[in-house]
């Protein structure tokens, strides 16, 4: 599980996995180990931004007090009582908006919007209710799954104000959330990933933006942003 | 008006190739997935079939032969059988390719279907050739090495003529109960069937039973025997003795079985042959069936045949009254036509031909008045009892005389000679007994269909030669001629191939 201000890995892996993330993000960001209800599957059971982090009830409070401990004070962590507790696969999240499942707890909606601070859609992607598996979001761009349609990309972007692409992870595989890892600079992705998929993940999240076009488009817009 | 949405199809690059294609449950583009997977892997693209030039059958393994015509269903039936892989995907079509038909190559277009990935499909289409290669089949090498028959069918008629056998033969032909003969042997007083099974020498026997009076007697010769398998190898004869009584042959049957007959007339003709020996009184037109376990019981010869027919002159016919079926019993005044010029010796005849009796027309008959007879059964009738003439059937000289050429001709057997050479007299009779054969035919609508005529081109070339030559206009006006109807088309296969090519050069030119 990849934000912008902290990374979970899961415990009992091979330590040569973890040092990837590692050699990438530890001095960037913390990484904490830990497991999620006894499970080693945290991004799937767990959700989370820089401004929180949701976990599902079956956590425990020593899990909990863990979790507290190592992430940064600016990161709120609140238990969600959600029958839909695989909270990575129901919610699809940056740091501004959330798309859930659309039969998810109004409650949880509310805590949601409130740990988080985003704007909460129920939404589906190419008829799929499971929107935390079938893409993955960061501020700069989104990945959705291959089959979904012209319109509800459209749909989807302009909820999210950022750019979508339909695409696919690790050889063809349409379960994006499962096979990719993003944050605003970088992105983990499955072994099996194609450099066209790679090429489709780079261009759509901006991780290679150092061309000089782009440097200076970037630039621009910051300027004018600024002088605006 | 409602909202329509417009649909545009999303596209996605190929997950290997990047190609832009629209999504597919692989996100791979048709060319990645042929060239990760070929679901054709496993079915061979070559095979061999086999194919036996003689019979013109192919090979279905392990043992069956079947005749099938180029790209027929049946023949893509056996090359679909010689594929292999074919049973782990889905054959969704199969077509022929055209091959020149002597290639000996036969090319096959499948398409195919099978899952390759999950909820993927993949349809191909590829061909397939096989080669053609001659091998000849068990039927064809058992007639090819003459001597390897397993069983053997002697029909046998111990009479100084062919005419059964000329009969037999062509009742065989249109029954085509010879077609599992292996071979087929002339011999005296009868022909040989060879047969490379029993079960086919059976059915032979059985086709002559039904057809025909006889008596048959199975054995065995023992070849050789393996003693711990217990198997053993024979060869198998049936000798089948036909009667030796044949139509219009004069019988005087013996005083016991023409006592157990009804009592009747000891002196008579056999007027049919069927399945048992139907003869008949001519004094009084009364029948009689003899089934063929009596005839054996207690077997007697003809006491005359049509060797001995002799030809009579009608002078009167004076009706009697009974009548059977197209029987008309008459007193018939005849003269002998030998004597014609000679004597004025006339005789009296009782018989059953009234119907078709004319004055002025010509008859067959026995003459029993001046013959000479060595017959136990016939020395025990009182001799002024007697007729002196027994008339059997019409005859028509005049006819004859006109019409030299036939229209009709006949199919024969495949026969392989005795190894002597007839001498040249046998050679004669031989001949002489075809005619005979022939206008037995000709005189007999019955008799002719029971069997297949076949059109003649050569014949009805003479036979109008022989018209324009003949300025008789004389003909018995009730000549059963042999209809066109009656007669099949010829298929001729060992025509000489020259003049044919010939007729297809002048097509060709003209066109």
């Amino acid at each position: 599980m990849l934000t912008n201000s902290y990374c979970l890995v899961a415990i009992g892996g091979s330590e040569n996995f973890y040092s990837v993330f590692e050699a990438e993000l530890k001095d960037v960001i913390p990484i904490v180990h830990t497991s999620i209800a006894g499970t080693r599957i945290i991004g799937r059971l767990c959700v989370g931004n820089r401004h929180g982090l949701l976990v599902p009830s079956t956590t425990t409070d020593q899990e909990l007090q863990h979790l507290r401990n190592s992430l940064p004070d600016s990161v709120a962590i609140q238990r969600v009582e959600e029958r839909l507790s695989a909270l990575g696969n129901v919610i699809a999240c940056n740091d501004y908006v959330a798309l859930v499942h659309p039969d998810i707890d109004r409650e949880t909606e509310e805590i949601i919007a409130d740990v988080l601070k985003v704007e909460v859609f129920r939404q589906t992607i190419a008829h799929n209710v499971l929107v935390g598996s079938y893409c993955a979001l960061s501020n700069q761009g989104g990945l959705v799954h291959p089959q979904t349609s012209i319109q509800d990309q459209d749909e989807l972007s302009t909820l999210l104000q950022v750019p979508l692409v339909a695409g696919t992870v690790n050889r063809g595989s349409d379960v994006i959330g499962a096979g990719l890892l993003v944050n605003d600079w970088c992105a983990f992705a499955g072994l099996d990933t194609t450099s066209t998929e790679l090429s489709v993940i780079e261009s759509i999240f901006r991780l290679q933006d150092n061309g000089p076009s782009a440097i200076v488009e970037d630039m621009r817009d910051s300027l004018v942003d600024s002088m605006v | 008006m409602e909202y329509r949405p417009e649909l545009t199809q999303q596209q996605i690059l190929c997950c290997s190739c990047g190609t832009t294609i629209p999504p597919n449950p692989t996100n791979m583009c048709i060319n990645c997935i042929r060239n990760q997977v070929d679901i054709t892997e496993g079915i061979p693209k070559h095979a061999t079939i086999c194919f036996c030039r003689n019979c013109e059958r192919y090979l279905q393994p392990p043992m069956l032969w079947v005749a099938c015509q180029l790209e027929s269903r049946e023949l893509l039936a056996l090359c679909l059988k010689k594929l292999k892989g074919l049973n782990k995907v889905r054959l969704v079509d199969a077509g022929f390719i055209w091959t020149e038909p002597h290639s000996k190559r036969i090319k096959l277009k499948l398409t195919i279907q099978k899952e390759v990935f999950t909820s993927t499909i993949l349809q191909q289409i590829f061909e397939v050739e096989f080669v053609v290669s001659h091998q000849q089949c068990d039927d064809c090498a058992k007639v090819m090495a003459q001597n390897t028959w397993k069983a053997m069918v002697q029909v046998r008629q111990k009479v100084d003529h062919k005419r059964t056998f000329l009969y037999l033969e062509q009742l065989i032909i249109k029954h085509s109960a010879h077609k599992d003969t292996i071979n087929i042997k002339e011999c005296k007083d009868g022909i040989d069937f060879y047969y490379g099974s029993r079960s086919h020498a059976l059915k032979m026997v059985e086709f002559l039973t039904a057809i025909t009076p006889l008596k048959s007697k199975a054995s065995e010769q023992l070849i050789s025997t393996d003693i711990h398998s217990g198997t053993s190898n024979y060869k198998f004869s049936y000798s089948v003795e036909l009667v030796p009584i044949c139509k219009d042959d004069l019988i005087c049957l013996p005083p016991k079985v023409a006592k157990a007959m009804g009592n009747i007339s000891p002196l008579v003709i056999c007027y049919r042959i069927g399945n048992s020996i139907h003869v008949m009184d001519v004094n009084t037109l009364a029948v009689a069936e003899i089934s063929t376990q009596t005839y054996w019981r207690t077997p007697f010869q003809a006491l005359a045949s049509v060797k001995q027919l002799q030809e009579y002159y009608v002078l009167d016919v004076e009706p009697c009254g009974p009548v059977r079926g197209k029987y008309v019993l008459a007193d018939i005044q005849v003269a002998r036509s030998g004597d014609f010029g000679r004597n004025d010796t006339t005789f009296f005849a009782r018989s059953h031909l009234g119907g078709i009796l004319n004055p002025g027309d010509s008859v067959m008959g026995y003459d029993i008045a001046s013959s000479n007879f060595n017959n136990d059964a016939f020395d025990g009738l009182h001799r002024g009892s007697l007729p002196d003439v027994i008339l059997i059937k019409k005859a028509y000289p005049a006819h004859r005389k006109r019409n030299k050429g036939r229209n009709w001709e006949l199919r024969q057997l495949q026969k392989e000679e005795e190894e002597m050479a007839p001498r040249k007299q046998d050679q004669e009779r031989i001949e002489q007994d075809y005619e005979m054969f022939l206008r037995d035919l000709e005189e007999d609508p019955e008799l002719r269909a029971t069997i297949n005529l076949y059109k003649s081109d050569k014949a009805k070339k003479e036979a109008d030669h022989a018209m324009t030559e003949d300025e008789s206009d004389y003909e018995e006006e009730d000549f059963p001629e042999v209809q066109l109807d009656e007669l099949l088309d010829n298929l001729k296969l060992d025509d000489g191939p020259d003049g044919e090519f010939e007729d297809d050069d002048e097509d060709m030119m003209m066109d």
